[in-house]
């Protein structure tokens, strides 16, 4: 066997888990949670992608080359929405610059 | 080689089995780690968007049949599901269970993109929600909520292509799993092709909840 055989209950446990979890994110948007909604949805969706690639992927099972290989991904995506969102969220705090003329024709 | 059916299974180029699935593996890995800064790209670009013009989104999501969307996500775990039980029946070396796991796998992502196609973006077609085609949606946030809609088609078309070129994979593998291509050491084409599908699964984890959820149903 080249990898790890996971157990057929394993894979209808976690089957199990996104189901579950599908349905609460679901009902959790017709609940009122102002600004958490978002942070509710996001985090469980995340919960959702880690459970399908550790187990779905076999990740739990992998090698450290591929590991790294997820991380990196990972981390290039957190510096792409990182950096664009740090430009977004800071560009109104210095002050726009006018041109020199208004200034002089005052 | 411990018998001949390994000796076939191994590219020459590789030391051994082992080496072979590693650099198999690796291979779709790395092409799945750009999918994430492809797909990533359109997520930043949607929260980008979604953070200045706030109520046209809410109001675009709203017009989402958030049913729908539901059950599609259960569709696609549901495939995600017998596309790891097929690659459990490669390894074991089971082939009608495999062919029978693949077969499901197809359905199931025929079912999603149908619904989506039929019952979704006709719909929204119909309703006047298309941008550049037919969008007569009104009210005060009408340019927000088209924009809305530019980025609701480019992301589920994007990954409805994607679901469209794993069907596609599937298909072959029906094929090759029916002729017995595939045993316990050469499964590789199988895996990887499950790996592609669990990470077309998870970008539609994410768009459920950015474009159907987010906005508050309540």
């Amino acid at each position: 066997m080249l990898d790890h055989v996971v157990a057929q209950k394993t894979y209808f446990l976690i089957f199990g888990i996104l189901l579950a979890l599908t349905a609460l994110t679901t009902g959790v948007a017709f609940i009122d949670l102002g600004q958490w909604n978002t942070i509710v949805a996001l985090t469980i969706a995340c919960c959702k992608a880690t459970l399908v690639v550790l187990f779905f992927m076999h990740l739990r099972w992998s090698t450290r080359l591929i590991r790294a290989v997820v991380l990196s991904a990972l981390l290039w995506l957190a510096i792409l929405i990182g950096l664009t969102t740090t430009d977004y969220v800071s560009r109104n705090w210095t002050p726009i610059p006018q041109p020199w003329e208004s200034s002089v024709l005052q | 080689m411990a018998d001949s059916h390994a000796a076939s299974a191994l590219a020459h180029q590789f030391e051994d089995l082992e080496q072979q699935h590693e650099a198999v593996s690796l291979g779709m890995w790395v092409f799945l780690a750009t999918e994430v800064m492809f797909f990533g790209g359109l997520f930043a670009g949607y929260a980008i968007y979604r953070r200045l013009y706030l109520p046209g989104f809410v109001e675009g999501s709203h017009l989402l049949n958030v049913a729908l969307g539901a059950i599609n996500t259960g569709v696609l775990i549901c495939s995600s599901l017998t596309m790891a039980l097929a690659v459990r029946a490669a390894q074991l070396g089971k082939r009608n269970a495999l062919v029978t796991f693949l077969i499901l796998t197809l359905a199931l992502g025929l079912a999603f993109i149908l619904t989506k196609l039929t019952l979704e973006w006709r719909h929204d077609y119909l309703e006047g929600l298309a941008p550049g085609l037919n969008f007569t949606h009104g009210g005060p946030h009408a340019k927000s909520v088209e924009l809305f809609f530019c980025f609701y088609f480019l992301m589920t078309g994007v990954h409805a292509v994607h679901m469209m070129v794993g069907v596609g994979i599937l298909l072959v593998l029906v094929v090759l799993a029916w002729k017995g291509s595939f045993g316990p050491t050469r499964y590789n084409a199988v895996e990887t092709a499950g790996l592609y599908w669990h990470f077309v699964d998870i970008v539609w984890i994410f768009l459920f909840p950015l474009l159907y959820l987010i906005g508050g149903r309540y």
